[in-house]
């Protein structure tokens, strides 16, 4: 949400997701870039966000305002800071202001952690190195909008247009365990339409989506949270994984199918992420 | 003296009188005797119908200090209270007692009409805009006295507001004084509160722009309580009459706040097949019912009734099946009266039959969840609807004492701050519903249960919802606002709020 909207700053927090993210960067005017600072600094000083992770989206590291912003914003300690059209240069750069003012704050290193936005064609093709240049790096957002019109493309509901990019991220951030977070998406109004989003998104492997609406996260968590039905089967599975185990059997079978590592892997994933949401 | 809240009450009121305390929701129940009702006989001779408001005041032999009535059915949107107070100035009359159910904006003329001493007492349920901001400045000399929906009806019918002469605003009446409030051009659909003044003023007069051949059908006031009948050009602006509605909320905040009441709701067990319902016509109350609506689709289940004044959006569920038969002591938009119009299920209540407590039994008694609005909580649950932020005067009880007195599970829906100012605070500027009849504060940061209801409270520990103290709930909106300031008061008195029984709960002293 835009950085200089006090109201929203205050609600940030309340609403449901799992982060937030405080922007600097596109949602503020250039005469505003000064109001959201100080308004989102102060935010992070004054404002008790909880177990809510808190991002602040800054300015492009090129623009006059990048080294202001991450002076500013990472001494009063988000939980990451998120840089638009990100490349290893510039996020080796920010990596060394920030080791400085964590040693200068007496925060622990390498707290402050990194979201690079892929939006643009060179952050696309080279979103693996971009993710191997730090070690602070979290997460990657793919930035729909933004690599569309470097493309010079058509964006669309559908998203068509972005499918090698989402499976591109996708799988550059899982080999680099890293999250990955998808694009958002953008009519307000269309749940249905951000279901089958969501789903193509989950489908390819993100871990995550932003929203740019309070009124998509309920959705969004819905299609990431395990079904009833996905738990129930995850946890038939570490059972009888147990029940093997205590048998002595390598190897085991479940409703006449063979169970091997994969699926013990996403069994596990399952009933992990089905305790972290809550629903067990 | 004090009441059992901790409100400072003198033991007598100049302009009011003697002062019963409040005690408790129910302690005043028991034996209540109805006032008589003195009327002129009609006989097959007399005509009813009326030239004009002039002739009308001559009929009627309107004079200094008598008590005249009117329904607030037409909202911002009447012309008949301004009307026909116009036409008593002109007479030269004075020290009239004005007993209308409620008061808003466009009645600012009254100000000019209290200024000349036209008017010198007022008795309403609710009141906004200018003539309440002059009120509380101190206009009248004599405080205001602000009954509730339900208590206005007990003090009409136990004889102690003793109207002279009821102003009832008629969408439809007949020649012989049978009235409804359903066609017409400036209908407006369940006429609940007029209902006590027909029956039990001395003189009933129908004020209509929609005269029709006798007899009008349906009745909801009947010819036998009516004196006299008079046309005029208009009784209201119908874009004024229909608005009571406001949108359900978009701001995701209330949003929160309406999707955590309706899993406190669902936690409680009440809502099951046969339960009953009401909620406010403001944006979070809406949304409340839109979060119920999805529930109770999904779940197939069918409500006995719901009731209040009644909005599109419940008409809504109505329609769905949700809910049996709606109650209706008003209608808050054209929905609801083309409801109202079309199906006996929708039903008329009275506002005796909606929330007096000394009848044999009013609706809310049998109400299971209500959802209320507030601008202040304080540490023991008591609710301010009264008075605002700068301790003005901005609106009042209307059936919110009423409802949360009778109500199974009494719920406040609220923004934890509004504004830069928290809403719960240590003691509320004025108590209009007792904290007794509170069970649980919903804010989008957490929920407060009344400790009196360790039921609630064992119920929603099952869940994952923010449950926490009310001194908790109040730090939370302290550390982000600050402590607020106390509001600066007068001791003079311009407002005595009655509780629904007759007892005083409170009175509002004017704001520094």
């Amino acid at each position: 949400m835009p950085g200089n909207n006090p109201g929203m700053l205050q609600n940030a927090g309340i609403l449901g997701a799992d982060s937030i993210i405080l922007d600097l960067e596109d949602a503020v005017s250039l005469t505003e870039k000064d109001s959201a600072r100080i308004l989102v600094r102060e935010a992070l000083k004054n404002v008790e966000y909880g177990n809510v992770e808190v991002v602040v989206r800054v300015n492009p590291f090129n623009s006059e305002f990048a080294k202001v912003d991450i002076d500013e914003i990472a001494r009063v300690k988000p939980n990451a800071l998120m840089i638009p059209k990100a490349t290893e240069e510039e996020l080796i750069a920010i990596d060394k202001m920030l080791i400085n003012i964590e040693s200068e704050e007496g925060f622990d290193a390498g707290s402050i952690k990194l979201i690079p936005i892929v939006e643009t064609a060179y952050g696309l093709e080279n979103v693996y190195s971009i993710i191997k240049s730090c070690d602070r790096i979290v997460a990657v957002l793919l930035g729909g909008e933004d690599l569309t019109s470097d493309l010079g493309i058509v964006r669309t509901k559908e998203g068509g247009e972005i499918l090698y990019a989402r499976n591109k991220v996708a799988v550059a951030c899982r080999a680099m365990k890293v999250d990955s977070i998808d694009t958002p998406f953008t009519d307000t109004n269309d749940f249905e339409g951000l279901e089958i989003d969501t789903r193509k998104a989950k489908s390819l492997g993100f871990t995550g989506k932003a929203a740019i609406s309070p009124k998509h996260i309920d959705t969004i968590q819905y299609v990431f949270a395990p079904s009833e039905a996905e738990i129930k089967h995850a946890r038939r599975v570490l059972e009888a994984m147990e029940e093997a185990e205590s048998e002595g059997k390598g190897v085991f079978s479940l409703d006449g199918k063979m169970v091997d590592a994969p699926i013990i892997n996403r069994a596990k994933n399952t009933v992990e992420l089905a305790r972290l949401l809550g629903l067990i | 003296m004090m009441n059992i809240l901790g409100r400072e009450i003198p033991e007598y009121i100049e302009g009011y009188g003697k002062v019963i305390p409040f005690e408790g929701t129910f302690k005043r129940a028991g034996i209540k005797v109805k006032k008589e009702v003195k009327l002129n006989s009609v006989t097959p001779n007399d005509k009813k119908v009326l030239c004009g408001i002039e002739e009308v005041l001559e009929k009627v032999e309107l004079a200094d200090g008598m008590t005249i009535s009117f329904h607030h059915h037409l909202r911002n949107g009447d012309y008949v209270l301004n009307l026909v107070v116009a036409a008593i100035a002109n007479r030269g009359i004075k020290n009239i007692t004005l007993a209308a159910s409620s008061l808003f904006p466009n009645n600012v003329p009254l100000i000019e009409h209290i200024k000349n001493g036209v008017i010198t007492k007022i008795v309403t349920n609710y009141m906004s805009g200018p003539i309440a901001q002059e009120v509380s400045r101190g206009i009248l000399k004599t405080p205001v006295i602000m009954h509730t929906h339900g208590g206005r009806a007990r003090a009409i019918e136990s004889g102690d507001l003793h109207i002279d002469v009821a102003f009832i605003a008629a969408p439809t009446s007949d020649n012989y004084g049978n009235i409804n409030g359903l066609y017409g051009r400036s209908a407006c659909g369940a006429l609940g509160y007029a209902v006590a003044d027909a029956q039990c003023a001395d003189k009933v007069v129908a004020v209509t722009d929609n005269l029709v051949a006798y007899p009008t059908c349906p009745i909801e006031i009947s010819q036998i309580y009516v004196d006299y009948v008079v046309q005029v050009d208009s009784i209201g602006d119908p874009a004024g009459i229909v608005s009571g509605t406001t949108k359900i909320t978009n701001d995701p905040v209330g949003l929160k706040i309406a999707k955590m009441t309706s899993d406190v709701m669902v936690a409680t067990g009440l809502v099951k097949n046969e339960m009953s319902f009401q909620t406010g016509a403001g944006g979070i109350s809406l949304a409340v019912a839109a979060e119920l609506k999805k529930y109770m689709k999904q779940h197939g289940i069918v409500g006995s009734f719901a009731s209040g004044g009644i909005t599109g959006y419940i008409v809504d569920m109505f329609k769905e099946g949700l809910f049996r038969t709606l109650f209706d002591v008003q209608c808050f938009d054209l929905q609801a009266i083309q409801s109202y119009v079309s199906t006996h299920k929708h039903q008329r209540m009275s506002a005796s039959m909606y929330g007096n407590p000394d009848n044999k039994g009013a609706v809310v008694n049998n109400l299971d969840i209500v959802i209320l609005g507030a601008t202040e909580i304080d540490m023991n649950f008591n609710v301010n609807v009264t008075t605002g932020s700068d301790g003005a005067i901005m609106g009042g009880s209307g059936g919110h004492s009423d409802t949360a007195a009778g109500a199974k599970l009494t719920i406040i829906v609220t923004q934890l701050m509004k504004a830069r100012l928290p809403i719960i605070v240590d003691r509320v500027t004025n108590v209009t519903t007792p904290g007794e009849s509170i069970d649980v504060i919903v804010t989008e940061r957490g929920i407060a249960v009344n400790p009196r209801r360790t039921d609630i409270i064992e119920k929603l520990k099952k869940t994952n919802l923010p449950i926490m103290a009310i001194e908790e709930l109040k730090e939370v909106a302290e550390k982000m606002t600050g402590k607020p300031k106390a509001i600066e008061l007068t001791d003079e008195i311009v407002a005595v709020i009655e509780y629904r029984d007759g007892s005083v709960i409170d009175v509002v002293r004017k704001p520094l």
